[in-house]
């Protein structure tokens, strides 16, 4: 029988709203495989926090494993893995994922394929697989191979939907790996919490700025639209490079990646690092002198003209509804 | 403190990005290069280290002949000593590439390894988030992702790494590794006394073998491009009713 593991990391017992999405993919992988699918996740926290999954598979329970710890992870996996022998072992690619996943394949010394959006053949050449792999923070793909007994794969955030919750939990049994004192040198050892309420990550709607603000000060109607809306402000690398706004605060491949209800992009031209930092949002708003702009020909809405004019009347507009 | 940082030669792409004819690489003619955003901030990290701390920060980078480009930048914003392994201009896999910067890095080191090792996060291009993890598992010493901030605290780095929430603090004792993000500095430009300086700067040659992994890439493609019928709501301050309308409908106001 074949086994499929996916891993579904949970910190200190929550799960973050993408968590699952990794077992849309694998549901369908393990169905045309004729596999098993099993979770695994760390730390008894995690069990509860499993339900919503509706399948069977393995608590990870050993004391260096009370907080996240990196390398003890995966070693922990790794050993799960082996022992159990599972031939295919998927995780989402978010931070967490791709650490544990990357540490898993180290200490297996197998290959691991990251970012995966589809698994197009389970049938190649010796057992080969051939998946397609987010290249460029998502502006290209790549067609790769994957020649490996023991088959790694991160999927690609945001590219799955998170499965409906499905009640009929299986037993979770718990694994108690062996893991040398040693690793608790890369545990969390204190957390700081920064902002109360929301951020880039979480906040509905994004009022982001470019290169066409102008300047830091600029910035000062942006925010003035976020509040009203209930929302944050981003902006892209341009604004950041220029020291604008804190690096925090930048959308793209190498800031964050976000998934808003609304996102409001004002004199933002569209580079593809850009791009791939707010495609994922549901509805975008350009706002730009150019309606060439790559961006606004992407967007779904735009407006053509001077944004800091634009946002004033707009800005107006919301507080004569009141 | 002495530092090394691995970084990777990655072409510069503006809006679009166009593929070769035979969909191996993406079409450079008309393209700058730089180094990967993670590194060029990794590389700023370890000079500023370095000037708090005191010792010698080297760059290191696998690439073609080209790449030396990048190591004469990293020259003229503070990089003592640069190094070159030479590899062609293939696509190499996570695995080969972990297996030549290890070789690299364990015959610059001799017998003193760096303090500390600084990768990118990802590469920029092909994005495999785990060579530096590879190379820590192949060396034996501690590493962390994700960096947004790092200092050295006695014999231990002291890293953050950002959460929803705010921050995760993690101390690892040295010698040590860690994966930098875009974020965690801000990079400086290069000075005019730098710029000569990386002018004249010696290119130091390392030679490694690469073991190929289990990865192969088949070809690139574009993603499916998304067709939007962009809705144009209006021209200037004219414009406010249509946005507020849109603001309603997707439940904001």
């Amino acid at each position: 029988m074949t086994r499929i593991l996916v891993f579904v990391d949970n910190d200190r017992g929550t799960l973050s709203p993408s968590a699952l999405e990794a077992l849309t993919p694998a549901r369908v992988l393990a169905e045309s495989l004729g596999a098993s699918l099993e979770l695994a996740t760390v730390g008894e926290g995690g069990r509860a926090a499993l339900e919503p999954a509706g399948l069977g598979g393995y608590v990870i329970y050993h004391p260096i494993l009370s907080d996240y710890a990196p390398e003890a992870y995966g070693d922990a996996l790794a050993q799960l893995v082996s022992e159990k022998e599972f031939s295919a072992v998927i995780s989402l690619g978010d931070d967490r994922g791709a650490e544990v996943m990357a540490h898993t394949a180290a200490v297996l010394d197998r290959p691991l394929v990251a970012n995966v959006t589809e698994i197009v053949d389970t049938d190649g050449p010796d057992g080969s697989w051939e998946v397609i792999r987010v290249r460029w923070g998502g502006s290209l793909l790549e067609r790769a191979r994957l020649r490996s007994d023991l088959k790694l794969l991160t999927i690609a955030p945001h590219t799955f939907p998170a499965p409906e919750p499905n009640g009929d939990a299986g037993p979770l049994d718990t694994f108690v790996p062996e893991i040398p004192d040693f690793l608790a040198r890369t545990r969390v050892v204190e957390r700081v919490k920064l902002a109360e309420g929301l951020t880039l990550a979480t906040a509905p709607v994004v009022v982001s700025g470019g290169r066409g603000v102008g300047s830091a000060e600029n910035f000062a109607i942006l925010e003035e639209l976020a509040e009203l809306l209930g929302g944050v402000v981003g902006c892209s690398r341009v604004a950041t490079n220029n020291g604008w706004r804190p690096h925090s605060d930048q959308v793209g491949q190498t800031g964050t990646r976000i998934a808003p209800d609304l996102y409001i992009a004002c004199g933002i031209s569209g580079a593809v690092q850009h791009w791939v930092g707010c495609m994922a949002s549901k509805q975008i708003l350009a706002i730009n002198t150019d309606p060439e702009a790559p961006l606004v020909t992407k967007a779904d809405y735009a407006v053509i003209g001077d944004l800091h004019e634009i946002l004033a009347a707009v800005i107006a507009e919301i507080k004569a509804r009141t | 403190m002495n530092i090394l940082v691995c970084v990777k030669r990655v072409p510069a792409p503006g809006a679009r990005i166009v593929l070769t004819d035979d969909s191996q690489g993406i079409d450079t003619r008309h393209l700058g290069f730089t180094t990967s955003p993670h590194e060029e901030c990794a590389v700023e990290a370890a000079v500023q280290l370095k000037e708090r701390h005191g010792g010698t920060t080297t760059v290191l980078t696998l690439g073609p002949p080209d790449a030396v480009e990048q190591l004469r930048y990293s020259v003229s914003v503070g990089a003592d000593r640069v190094v070159l392994v030479p590899a062609d201009s293939t696509e190499w896999d996570p695995q080969a590439t972990a297996s030549a910067l290890v070789e690299a890095i364990r015959s610059l080191e001799g017998e003193s390894p760096f303090d500390v090792i600084l990768f990118g996060n990802e590469s920029a291009d092909s994005g495999g988030y785990q060579v530096g993890i590879r190379v820590a598992r192949a060396l034996g010493r501690p590493v962390i992702s994700g960096l947004k901030g790092i200092e050295i605290d006695g014999d231990q780095v002291v890293g953050r790494r950002e959460t929803d929430e705010g921050f995760e603090v993690y101390r690892l004792p040295m010698p040590a590794i860690a994966a930098a993000k875009e974020g965690i500095t801000l990079p400086r430009y290069p000075t005019l006394p730098g710029r000569l300086k990386s002018r004249r700067a010696e290119i130091d040659e390392v030679p490694a073998e690469m073991t190929p992994g289990g990865q192969e890439m088949v070809s690139l493609l574009k993603p499916a491009e998304e067709v939007t019928e962009t809705v144009i709501l209006g021209h200037g301050a004219e414009a406010a009713p249509g946005v507020v309308r849109l603001l309603e409908e997707v439940g904001l106001l």
